[in-house]
C-alpha cells in the first residue's frame, strides 16, 4: 500500500520516481465523488453484463446469484449503466435521499 | 454491426489491466476505451502514452492504474518512445541479453498528441515500419488543458479557442487517410459504443507482427462536449449511426472495408451536444451534406 | 592486453568506441559537426561488426525520445547531436534525466542560432546545464575514445542511472586526425560488463514510469533527482580510477597543470586546455607564475576539487565559450565565482568570452588573454566579462 503523496519522503521514491506497485490506484476510492448511485432491481436483471461492459470505472461486479451491481467504493455515479441497461433495471437515486 | 448483441459482454476478457481508482471525469468514454483496449491487448504489452487526460488520470505519483509496463515521456513522442522500446528489446533478445518473448508494443495518444503535435514522430515511426500498435483516442479537442480546438475538432464545434458563435470553421483532419497513405498494414476506426468491434480490431492489430497498425478510436467527452455523463455511450453510438464517424478498416493502405451502417440524421447526433448549440438548421444541413459526401467517398473506396 | 595506436579522425575513434561498448540502440539524425560519428556507426552496423539497432529518426526530438524508449527497456543506448539538434531535444533531454534513463551522448559542441553558424563554442551545452545529466568535457581524441567506456560505466551504474553527455568541441575535435590508442575488446568487456537495469520495462516485471507529480510530491521527486546527480561524484571518480588502472590513462574531475606554485591560473573547459598548457609553458619561461586549471567534470560540479586547486591563488582568468546575455558573465565564470564566494583565500576572477562560433583563439591570443587578464586582476577590474577580439 502506497503512502499518501504528502507523506512520502524523497528517500522513499524509486530512482526516476518509478512506481513498482502496479494497479495501486485502487487504493484511491473514487466513490466519494458520487452524488447519485445506481440501484439494481435484481429480479429484472437478465445478467447480460452490458452495465459491466460500459462502466468507465470497472466497478460493476457480478453478485453470487449472477446479477450485476456497482461496487460503490469506485462508482462515480455517472449513470451510464442505468442508461444502457437493455431492460431498464438500474435506477440512479440521489445519495441525499 | 447494426445490432448490438446484449450478451456479447460474455465474450469479453474479464481481467482488468487498467484499474479502478483512476481520476477520469464521470462518464469518461476515453477511460472506458482504454479499459477495453487493455483487455484486448493483454498483459504482455508495453504501453507508451502521450501526455494528456489518460496519462494524468491514471498516474498521479505514487499511484498507477496500469498493470502492464507503462511509460509516459512527453506529449508528442509516444510513437518514438515505443518504437525504440521495440528495437531495444529486439536487439537485446537477438544478442541473448534477455530471453525471447512476444511483446505487444503500443503507443497511445489523444487527437492533439496524434494529429497535431505528434504527427512528425508518428509519421517517422510509420515510415520506419516498427512492429507496434498506435491507438489514437479521439475526443475531438484538447481536453486535458480545458477544451481547446485541435485539428481533429469537427466543423461547427465550439471550444474554448473557437468560442461561442466563432465555432470552428475548418473540417476535421482525416487522420485515417494520412495513416493509410503511409501504406501501413492495418488502419481502422473504432468507437467505444461498439466494444466487440473495437476488441476484434485490436486483436487483429495485435496479430499482425510487422509494421505499424493504427486504431482511430472515437470516444465522447461529457465535460468537453457538454452533455450528461450518462449519455456518453449513446452519443458515441450516434456518431456512428449518423455516419459522422463511420467504422471501417483499411488494409495495406488500399483495401477498404466498411463495418457500420445506420442512416440517422446527423441533426440527432449534433443536437445532443452543447458544443454544437450555436449551429442553425442551415449549418446542420451543411454538415449533413458533408457527411453524405464523405460517406459516398468512403463507399467508393470500399467498392474498389 | 593488446592495444593499438591509430592515427584516426576523432569522430571515427569515438564511433569505434561505441561499437566496442556493444551498444544495442543508436539514434541518429544528421547535424554538423557530429555527423561523422553516426555515419561511421551506420557503416559499422551495416558491415555486421556491431549487432545493434540503428535508428535513423525524423528529428532530434525523436532521437532523444527513442533513446528514452530503448533505455527504458534496459538497452545500451547511444546518440549524438549538436547545437540546434540539442535545442530541439531539450524537452526530452530534461525528461531523460528525470526518469533516470542511462544513455551516453556525444555532444559535439556548436554555437546556437542565430545567426546560423555551424562552428564550435559552448552555447548549446550551457542551455541544458541544469537538466540533471552528467556532463564531461574532453580535450583530445584519446579522451573522447576513453570516455565512451567510462561514460557507459558511470551512466549505467545501478546507483547512478543517469544520462551522460561527453562534450567535445565541434570540428576542433570531431574533425581532427589524432593518434588514439585503442584497447582490445577483452579489456572493454572487463571494464564494461552488461548490466540489467532495475525496473526496466518488461511484462514480467511491470512498472509505471513517468508518472506525474502533484505539488505535494514534486519537491521530493526533484530532491531524489538532485541526490542522484550529486551522489554520482564518487562513482565517476572510481570509474576513471579503474580505467586508469587498466589503461594507464587517468582522469580527474579537475585537472591542473603547473598550478601548484602559480599565482594565477587560466581556467578552461574542453579542447582549449591543450593550447593553454603550451602557452603556460612559454610564459613560465618568461618568468610568469601561471598555471592551468581544467574543469573536466561540469555536472555534478566538483566543488571540493576545484576549491582545492585554486584557493590561495591571486586570481583566475576564466575563458568562457558562451554568453549569458544581460547576465553576470560567461556561465563558467559565474559558476566559479559562486563556488568561491566567501571562501577564505578565494582568488579574484577575470572573465573572458572567446572563440564564439569557432573564431580562432591562437596561442598568441591565449597569451594576450592571460597577460591582459593578469593586469585587470591587479587593477581590480574583475566585474562582468570581456568579449575577446571584439571589433568596435
Amino acid at each position: 500500500m502506497a503512502k499518501p503523496m504528502e507523506k512520502i519522503t524523497w528517500q522513499e521514491l524509486e530512482a526516476g520516481s518509478v512506481v513498482t506497485e502496479i494497479g495501486n490506484a485502487r487504493q484511491y476510492e473514487t466513490g466519494s465523488w458520487r452524488s447519485e448511485r445506481p440501484v439494481v432491481e435484481a429480479r429484472q436483471c437478465i445478467k447480460c453484463g452490458v452495465c459491466w461492459l460500459f462502466c468507465p470505472d470497472s466497478c460493476i461486479v457480478k453478485a453470487p446469484d449472477g446479477h450485476f451491481e456497482a461496487d460503490l467504493t469506485y462508482c462515480k455515479g455517472c449513470g451510464i449503466c442505468a442508461k444502457e441497461c437493455p431492460v431498464g433495471c438500474i435506477t440512479m437515486i440521489s445519495e441525499e435521499g | 454491426m447494426d445490432k448490438f448483441s446484449v450478451f456479447s459482454s460474455r465474450l469479453v476478457d474479464k481481467s482488468e489491466n487498467f484499474t479502478s481508482g483512476h481520476r477520469a471525469c464521470q462518464g469518461c468514454a476515453e477511460a472506458l476505451a482504454v479499459r477495453h483496449v487493455m483487455k484486448a491487448l493483454g498483459r504482455d504489452t508495453i504501453v507508451a502514452m502521450a501526455t494528456g487526460c489518460m496519462e494524468i488520470i491514471s498516474s498521479p505519483l505514487p499511484l498507477t492504474s496500469w498493470k502492464v509496463p507503462w511509460i509516459h515521456n512527453a506529449f508528442e513522442n509516444p510513437s518514438a518512445v515505443i518504437s525504440r522500446c521495440e528495437s531495444g528489446m529486439k536487439a537485446m533478445m537477438r544478442k541473448g541479453k534477455i530471453p525471447q518473448k512476444k511483446i505487444n508494443f503500443v503507443a497511445m495518444g489523444g487527437d492533439g498528441a496524434t494529429a497535431d503535435i505528434g504527427m512528425g514522430p508518428l509519421s517517422g515511426a510509420l515510415e520506419r515500419g516498427h512492429d507496434m500498435v498506435y491507438v489514437c483516442y479521439d475526443n475531438e479537442a484538447y481536453m486535458n488543458t480545458g477544451v481547446q480546438r485541435s485539428s481533429s475538432t469537427p466543423w461547427g464545434a465550439s471550444t474554448m479557442t473557437t468560442p461561442g458563435a466563432s465555432w470552428k470553421r475548418t473540417q476535421k483532419k482525416n487522420i485515417v487517410e494520412i495513416m493509410a497513405a503511409h501504406r501501413i498494414p492495418y488502419t481502422a476506426t473504432a468507437n467505444i459504443a461498439f466494444p466487440e468491434d473495437l476488441e476484434r480490431k485490436l486483436r487483429k492489430a495485435r496479430s499482425i507482427r510487422s509494421g505499424l497498425r493504427f486504431i482511430h478510436l472515437f470516444a465522447s467527452c461529457p465535460t468537453g462536449w457538454g452533455f450528461a455523463p450518462a449519455d456518453a455511450i449513446k452519443i458515441s453510438r450516434m456518431a456512428v449511426l449518423s455516419r459522422a464517424f463511420p467504422l471501417y478498416e483499411v488494409e495495406e493502405g488500399e483495401r477498404y472495408t466498411i463495418n457500420s451502417g445506420g442512416d440517422a440524421p446527423v441533426y440527432d447526433y449534433l443536437r445532443m451536444q452543447n458544443r454544437f448549440r450555436r449551429l442553425s438548421d442551415g449549418d446542420i444541413a451543411m454538415i449533413q451534406e458533408h457527411v453524405n459526401r464523405e460517406w459516398e467517398r468512403l463507399n467508393r473506396k470500399a467498392r474498389g | 592486453m593488446a592495444t593499438q595506436r591509430k592515427g584516426i579522425e576523432v569522430s571515427i575513434a569515438m564511433a569505434d568506441a561505441v561499437a566496442q561498448a556493444n551498444v544495442d540502440v543508436i539514434a541518429a539524425y544528421p547535424i554538423t559537426p557530429q555527423t561523422h560519428i553516426v555515419e561511421h556507426l551506420s557503416e559499422i552496423v551495416a558491415n555486421g561488426e556491431l549487432d545493434a539497432e540503428y535508428v535513423p529518426v525524423e528529428s532530434e526530438h525523436s532521437a532523444m525520445s527513442v533513446c528514452c524508449g530503448s533505455s527504458a527497456v534496459g538497452a545500451r543506448t547511444f546518440t549524438s547531436t549538436s547545437s540546434q539538434g540539442l535545442a530541439l531535444m531539450a524537452e526530452i533531454f530534461y525528461i531523460a534525466a528525470s526518469m533516470r534513463l542511462p544513455m551516453v551522448m556525444a555532444l559535439a559542441n556548436r554555437s546556437l542560432s542565430g545567426p546560423l553558424s555551424i562552428w564550435n563554442d559552448h552555447t548549446d551545452t550551457m542551455m541544458v546545464r541544469d537538466a540533471g545529466w552528467i556532463h564531461i568535457f574532453v580535450e583530445n581524441g584519446q579522451e573522447c575514445y576513453d570516455n565512451v567506456f567510462c561514460g557507459f560505466r558511470i551512466s549505467e551504474d545501478p546507483d547512478i542511472m543517469l544520462p551522460l553527455a561527453i562534450n567535445l568541441d565541434g570540428f576542433i575535435l570531431t574533425h581532427m586526425i589524432e593518434p588514439v590508442i585503442y584497447e582490445d575488446n577483452e579489456t572493454i568487456r572487463k571494464y564494461l560488463p552488461d548490466v540489467r537495469m532495475k525496473n526496466a520495462l518488461h511484462p514480467d516485471n511491470p512498472v509505471s514510469m513517468g508518472c506525474f507529480a502533484m505539488p505535494e510530491i514534486y519537491t521530493e521527486a526533484q530532491m531524489s533527482r538532485e541526490h542522484g546527480v550529486r551522489n554520482s561524484y564518487p562513482t565517476i571518480v572510481k570509474a576513471w580510477q579503474e580505467w586508469g588502472d587498466l589503461t594507464g590513462r587517468y582522469y580527474k574531475p579537475v585537472e591542473t597543470y603547473r598550478a601548484d606554485d602559480a599565482d594565477y591560473c587560466i581556467v578552461t573547459m574542453g579542447s582549449y586546455g591543450e593550447t593553454a598548457m603550451e602557452v603556460v609553458d612559454a610564459l613560465r619561461e618568461e618568468g610568469e607564475k601561471v598555471g592551468v586549471v581544467k574543469i573536466r567534470l561540469w555536472r555534478p560540479f566538483p566543488f571540493d576539487d576545484f576549491r582545492k586547486a585554486v584557493l590561495g591563488k591571486k586570481s583566475l582568468i576564466v575563458i568562457d565559450r558562451a554568453i549569458s546575455f544581460g547576465g553576470p558573465g560567461g556561465p563558467v565564470a559565474t559558476e566559479l565565482r559562486s563556488a568561491l564566494y566567501g571562501k577564505p583565500g578565494a582568488p579574484t576572477i577575470v572573465n573572458y568570452v572567446a572563440g564564439l562560433a569557432g573564431r580562432d583563439v591562437s596561442r598568441n591570443d591565449f597569451k594576450n588573454i592571460i597577460l591582459e587578464g593578469k593586469a585587470k586582476a591587479e587593477k581590480g577590474e574583475t566585474d562582468g566579462f570581456t568579449l575577446y577580439g571584439l571589433r568596435g
